[in-house]
């Protein structure tokens, strides 16, 4: 990862950073789960900076802190990949396209939202973006559940009944998950002053 | 002045909206439609419309929209700094704890158990946009199935697996059958 990201050299890295995410930022429609997929083809896939469990957990940690969870995993990227200019570099890159984009479409906004063949376009990109993430998530899961341990299913399937099913605030799934951990942790830590 | 207010209505929708998009939505609507009155409820909900048919994060689209409703681009710029400012300040510190403890072991236990649970999240919004694009949000019957929608989500998912396509690319593409089929069928 390390030599990947050193042998592109800062500027050509901080310029590589800048124009992915603007160019992932102004096409991804939809919530922040879209955004992040396709940061992980991006910088993950193709630009090989940053692991799949990284990027796991780059998602939790934007997933966890307040604000919209695409400027927040674009920060993380940026920061991983450049430190504190990575991040700022990144946050401008991801703000930029929906800045202009309102700027143009507030000036005519009922005739845009009416629009039928806006409509058709928006729903086909719909099905592409529906695709992408169950792209992604396949590779994503084969990453997180590499250990094969009951508990990884466990935590999936029932992340995703509360989630899918249950419409319960992902706010607590991500607590709950990380409360799992901790128990984790301590049964582990009791073993070892046993044995 | 005006700057002022956009700034700090912003910093509290970055600052309380934890959990993404549809978490940000009441907290705008009360910063900007019940506190300052600077949108109606009617123009209100056609920002929330058209954030989501344009890319980006609802909370930086209304900023945008606001700002530059009351106070030019200017405002516009005022409003989406205030948004993503408390953000900032609490990921950079995140990534710094982050960065410097993660090879314990502990905090390895606990990100080992959060990895599948964001794997699943991820894959529950993926087929909630997939139920829509195939039903509509009509019932859930085989008699509502969009055919079109079927037909471009499994083209979509073939060339990604398949060809490794680039994402926006097949997105784009979608775009253009989905306008092209629905003429045409």
């Amino acid at each position: 990862m390390e030599n990947e990201i050193q042998s592109y050299g800062k500027t050509k890295t901080l310029v590589t950073l800048f124009l992915s995410t603007l160019y992932i930022s102004a096409f991804t429609f939809g919530g922040g789960f879209v955004i992040v997929t396709f940061l992980k083809k991006k910088f993950v896939d193709k630009l090989q900076w940053i692991d799949e469990k990284e990027m796991l957990d780059l998602t939790a940690l934007a997933q966890s802190s307040p604000g919209a969870i695409a400027v927040n995993a674009a920060m993380l990227v940026g920061w991983r990949v450049c430190g504190i200019t990575g991040t700022v570099v990144a946050i401008i890159g991801t703000i930029l396209p929906p800045m202009i984009i309102l700027s143009i479409v507030s000036g005519f906004y009922t005739a845009f939202s009416s629009n039928l063949y806006v409509a058709l376009v928006l729903k086909g990109m719909q099905a592409g973006v529906a695709a992408v993430i169950l792209d992604v998530s396949c590779s994503l899961g084969k990453a997180a559940v590499k250990e094969q341990s009951l508990i990884n299913y466990l935590i999936i399937a029932a992340a995703f009944v509360a989630d899918f099913f249950l419409d319960v605030n992902v706010v607590y799934i991500i607590l709950a998950a990380a409360l799992i951990g901790v128990g984790k942790e301590i049964i582990q830590r009791r073993r070892r002053i046993k044995t | 002045m005006i700057y002022l207010q956009l700034f700090i209505s912003f910093i509290q929708v970055g600052l309380f909206s934890i959990g993404g998009g549809y978490a940000a939505i009441p907290l705008i609507q009360t910063q900007v439609v019940e506190e300052r009155g600077w949108l109606s409820m009617n123009e209100f909900t056609n920002l929330i419309t058209i954030a989501e048919m344009t890319p980006g994060p609802i909370s930086v689209n209304s900023a945008t929209f606001v700002g530059i409703r009351i106070a030019g681009i200017g405002g516009a710029v005022i409003a989406t700094f205030g948004c993503i400012l408390p953000s900032c300040f609490i990921v950079s510190l995140l990534a710094y704890l982050y960065y410097k403890y993660k090879g314990v072991a502990a905090l390895e236990n606990i990100l080992s158990c959060l990895r599948p649970a964001v794997v699943a999240l991820i894959a529950a919004a993926g087929l909630s946009i997939l139920t829509l694009v195939l039903f509509n949000g009509a019932a859930i019957k085989a008699e509502n199935v969009d055919w079109i929608g079927a037909g471009i989500f499994i083209a979509a998912l073939f060339v990604l697996k398949k060809w490794k396509m680039n994402p926006i690319l097949v997105m784009c593409f979608c775009g253009a059958l989905g306008l092209c089929l629905n003429l045409l069928l």
